[in-house]
């Protein structure tokens, strides 16, 4: 009786403490997947980053304000969103296009903007105004999608994600290629159309090939084979499976990694921090990550499906989506199945303001799914 | 059937359903893709994975051995090891050698001529391996590195030991010099035994016992990081790792003393010459001087090529080991071994009296051999032939004997052969004989020996060519009345491993038998003659010693210019003059040192080799050293003891 007093007391501690997010338009259970990652995030960086405090307290304070800008979205009405999400796609590719100008004044790659007291890549907008457009714009139609929609949603696709491919970064222009995509799909494309594109698709990539960068080139070749030049381009890809590998199933232990800590492994607290989490902590630290990451991409879909309308439904599908392409192309790249393109671990690689899009993703998601029972 | 354009919430909820269990069911597989991929490597792959983690970040560094040291037969160090600051650099870490190099050469670190051997010598090694680039630096040339070290990854300067001869010179025909490892020695030689090495001997004892000198390099495994740095410990990673001590090489022990080479060169001056001093009971090499000589420090320290062209191409070349590589004639030193040629084949008597009238000629010849004292020397017996350097009696004898009987004669008393000396590079001389001289020339008339040349023979000149090492040899075995004792230099080899000292036996050949051994006595009387009568040719030279000697004097007519064509006119003169000699032993009644001296051009044997001869048994015999110091230093270098 004594237990099964306190069982319920805690479950009603639990509860009231989730009565209390809700006000706030917050998903217990989502937040939690996102702490534990920030948690074990920030565990690993610690040791990636060579004990680096200062290092590691910036991406706290990134955290923190990625934080913010997720619980303030959240409370936003998703309609007010909706509404905005065509002004802040003119305002991102309009910004992409400045970036392209003056990147061709000051010659070479350039992603950024520097604002004097922040250095903001309007690619990073992208990554969310251009699912957010898509959304809006089959937010009143109905389904399947239009031949002219579709044209449509292409262009609002394309013109971004062309402008990112040329800076070049392609890690990103696959993103938001991705995100664009996936509300497409989500929005019910008929399945012959997507066969059909897909064989297009793979048709284009020797079309595709003709236009990339030599690195790009590089990248593929690399992968396919990466002894070709060990202390080249390849010297990325073998560094970090000779860190995983060597890792073996409980890892080297923490701070103990000599891949990671003697520095034989490039990017170890960015784009390769998988490796660190694979070398230290082993397959159980990795399964435990994937792990994680797969119960927040599935309360994120889950949602999403809760959404009350169309552009609930495929923006914030689009957004959890987009979250598991970060994850699966950085650990496969990192794991030496996919090509080397510069996509970091979701809520572990250091820096960029890619914490700060994911949450604010996540922000807009929780004001989607918080906000459907007052219309219902 | 037009499809209705109308939104369908229904519809739509059930095609957003499927869709996002299907994408979810995609993410699921790409998940459990990955999942598979990371099993692959951590578990199936993992041994292979772990060796390349391992290969990653340990270097495993050289560790040179400690060169054995060589001591004089007294303890005195002739060669040790000093502290050097070497420029090394490793191929793998640098990322432009061709340049690094030109950019060092700029900077004077290195010798610009020298580029296109060193980028050899850089290439010929494994890129691993440290390669020095300069054997030793001063501070200036530190410090000019120092600060823009930054400039040149891969390269580093790096505390070595460096071999290092305190005694400059001194003994440098014996001792030879170590000198950087080139490409071509890299071809012959066991890499890992020299690994962080940079030396190895060129000539004389350093190159003959290298074997014996070099001992082994071990190894250290180091924690290194991806730039190659050694590094104590990184984040959780500390070292545990294999350290391999090397060996040390074996110290040497030489029969050489020191201050008695000292004593030789100084009395050789500024003559080109050569002194050999053995002990005639065991064949222990004490002098083993050739002069000029040079500073092997500066082969040690790597030698510039303009340093290099200056003593290679110096007139006096003053790195040509007269001692085991000069022949000569020997002049009337040779009397003595004659004399014990004319006993033994029982040609002569020693009391046999033969008039001089200061001129010889072969039976049915009117060409006469003329005595080196116009008027003659009267009538003589062999000692006082010998003393007195008859020569019309010698060309008699000569003539007696034939040049059959003098050639098997004199090479058992070691003319015609290398003497065996414990350092590579003896020359065999010319005992002539009639089949020498057939197999020697080309043209039929060239190829019959005349017995003109024969008589010539009988006092040292001709076709008889001899080295120094050799004239002191024969008279060893003379001295000790026909034992015949390998020339030696080492005479103990301390083992690294036990520092225990192991005494090498003399090495005995094969005794000099004669049929009457008393003859042994007739030519030492003949030689204690030379210094001690009133009209022997070395009296005034070796006089008043309170030990007896028995020597020989010579003087060599010089026929030819030597090899070396390139003359100045006014060393013509000089170089055509004879050479002076003279062969020694003391105390004649139980002899301790045999000599050799053999001057280039110095003229006269009794005015100037036999002088030179009397210095160093004053030193040894008597201890009486000549003023103003007993050994001449260079001045850069420190005095031991």
């Amino acid at each position: 009786m004594y237990e099964d007093w306190q069982f319920s007391r805690t479950q009603r501690a639990f509860s009231s403490s989730g009565e209390w997010l809700k006000r706030f338009h917050l998903d217990s259970l989502l937040l939690t997947g996102i702490g534990l990652l920030m948690l074990y995030g920030l565990f690993v960086l610690y040791s990636a980053a060579g004990e680096n405090v200062r290092l590691w307290q910036g991406q706290i304070v990134r955290f923190v304000l990625a934080l913010g800008i997720m619980v303030i979205l959240a409370q936003v009405p998703p309609q007010w969103i909706r509404r905005v999400s065509p002004a802040l796609y003119v305002i991102g590719v309009g910004l992409l296009v400045l970036v392209a100008v003056l990147g061709d004044i000051g010659k070479g790659a350039q992603r950024w903007l520097d604002l004097g007291f922040i250095r903001f890549q309007p690619s990073e907008l992208m990554k969310l105004a251009v699912p957010l457009t898509c959304a809006w714009w089959l937010h009143e139609r109905p389904i399947p999608p239009s031949v002219r929609d579709l044209g449509i949603l292409l262009l609002i696709i394309g013109v971004p994600a062309g402008l990112i491919a040329e800076q070049p970064d392609l890690g990103t222009a696959i993103l938001v290629s991705a995100a664009g995509v996936f509300v497409v799909l989500l929005g019910g494309l008929p399945w012959r159309i997507i066969a059909t594109s897909t064989g297009l698709l793979a048709m284009a990539v020797p079309v595709g090939w003709h236009f990339m960068h030599d690195y790009q080139r590089q990248r593929v070749m690399t992968l396919l084979d990466p002894m070709q030049d060990p202390l080249g381009a390849g010297y990325h890809i073998i560094q970090s499976q000779i860190a995983i590998g060597s890792g073996g199933v409980f890892g080297k232990g923490w701070t103990n990694g000599s891949q990671a800590q003697l520095e034989f492994l490039p990017e170890r607290s960015t784009d390769f921090i998988f490796a660190v989490v694979g070398e230290e902590l082993g397959l159980l630290g990795q399964a435990l990550l994937l792990i994680l990451y797969a119960c927040v991409i599935g309360r994120a879909l889950f949602m999403a499906l809760d959404a009350r309308d169309t552009f609930g439904r495929l923006a914030g599908g689009s957004i959890a989506l987009t979250f598991a392409v970060y994850v699966v192309v950085n650990a496969g790249m990192v794991s030496g199945i996919l090509p080397v393109v510069g996509v970091p671990l979701p809520l572990f690689s250091y820096g960029g303001t890619s914490a700060v899009t994911l949450l604010a993703g996540f922000g807009i998601l929780l004001s989607i799914y918080s906000h459907r029972k007052l219309v219902r | 059937m037009a499809r209705l354009r109308v939104k369908n919430a229904v519809l739509e909820q059930r095609v957003f359903l499927h869709r996002t269990a299907f994408a979810a069911s995609i993410v699921g597989l790409l998940l459990g893709a990955i999942l598979i991929r990371l099993v692959w490597l951590q578990v199936v792959q993992y041994d292979y994975y772990t060796a390349l983690s391992q290969g990653n970040r340990v270097r495993i560094d050289p560790l040179p051995a400690d060169r054995g040291i060589i001591v004089d037969r007294h303890g005195t160090v002739l060669a040790d090891n000093t502290p050097a600051y070497q420029l090394e650099i490793t191929r793998e870490r640098v990322p432009d050698l061709k340049d690094s190099l030109h950019r060092l050469a700029d900077l004077r670190l290195i010798n610009a001529d020298t580029l296109e051997a060193v980028y050899r010598l850089v290439r010929a090694s494994p890129s691993f391996r440290s390669v020095p680039l300069r054997l030793s630096m001063n501070d200036e040339e530190i410090g000019r590195f120092a600060v823009r070290q930054h400039q040149f990854p891969g390269v580093e300067i790096r505390a070595r030991l460096a071999r290092h001869y305190p005694n400059g010179a001194l003994g440098v025909h014996a001792l030879g010099y170590v000198g950087a490892l080139t490409d071509r020695d890299l071809e012959r030689i066991d890499r890992n035994i020299y690994a962080g090495t940079s030396i190895i001997g060129k000539i004389g004892l350093e190159a003959a016992y290298e074997q014996q000198l070099r001992g082994s390099s071990g190894y250290q495994q180091l924690l290194v990081n991806a730039e190659g740095r050694s590094v104590e410990h990184a984040g959780g990673v500390a070292h545990s790792l294999d350290h391999h001590a090397p060996q040390a090489g074996n110290d040497l022990a030489l029969a050489i003393d020191a201050k008695l080479q000292a004593v030789a060169e100084q009395a050789l001056g500024n003559h080109r010459g050569a002194i050999i001093a053995l002990d005639p009971r065991s064949g222990d090499v004490l002098v083993l001087a050739s002069t000029p000589t040079f500073d092997p420090n500066l082969f040690t320290r790597g030698i510039s090529t303009r340093d290099y062209r200056l003593l290679a191409d110096s007139l006096d070349r003053p790195m040509f080991n007269r001692a085991l590589r000069g022949t000569y004639p020997p002049g009337s030193t040779v009397k003595p071994f004659m004399a014990l040629a004319g006993l033994e084949y029982g040609v002569i008597d020693p009391g046999y009296r033969r008039p001089c009238p200061g001129w010889f000629h072969l039976p049915g010849s009117t060409h006469r051999y003329r005595d080196w004292k116009k008027e003659g020397h009267g009538s003589a017996d062999m000692r006082e032939a010998i003393a007195t350097s008859c020569d019309v009696y010698f060309y008699a004898l000569a003539d007696l004997l034939g040049i059959q009987r003098i050639h098997d004669s004199m090479t058992h008393l070691g003319f015609g052969s290398r003497s065996g000396i414990d350092i590579p590079g003896e020359q065999a001389g010319l005992m002539p004989s009639p089949a020498w001289k057939r197999k020697a020339y080309k043209r039929p008339q060239d190829r019959i020996w005349f017995p003109g040349e024969t008589v010539i023979v009988g006092i040292g000149q001709g076709y008889l060519l001899t080295t120094p090492m050799q004239l002191a040899h024969a008279t060893a075995i003379v001295a000790a009345k026909g034992r015949n004792f390998t020339p030696r230099l080492v005479t103990g080899i301390r083992d690294a491993a036990t520092a225990r000292w192991r005494k090498l036996p003399p090495v005995e050949g094969e005794r000099v038998h004669l049929k009457d051994e008393g003859n042994w006595d007739v030519i030492t009387e003949g030689m204690i003659m030379v210094t001690s009568s009133p009209r022997g040719t070395a009296f005034g030279a070796i006089r008043g010693t309170p030990y007896t000697v028995a020597g020989k004097t010579g003087t060599a007519q010089v026929f030819s210019i030597a090899q070396n064509a390139k003359y100045h006119e006014a060393d013509v003169a000089e170089r055509l003059r004879d050479h002076a000699l003279f062969v020694a032993f003391a105390p004649a009644e139980a002899p301790q040192l045999a000599i050799a001296v053999m001057v280039e051009n110095g003229g006269h044997g009794a005015s100037v080799a036999a002088p030179m001869a009397r210095a160093i048994f004053d030193a040894y015999l008597l201890g009486k050293f000549p003023t103003p110091k007993p050994m001449p230093l260079p001045p850069s270098t420190p005095q031991k003891d």
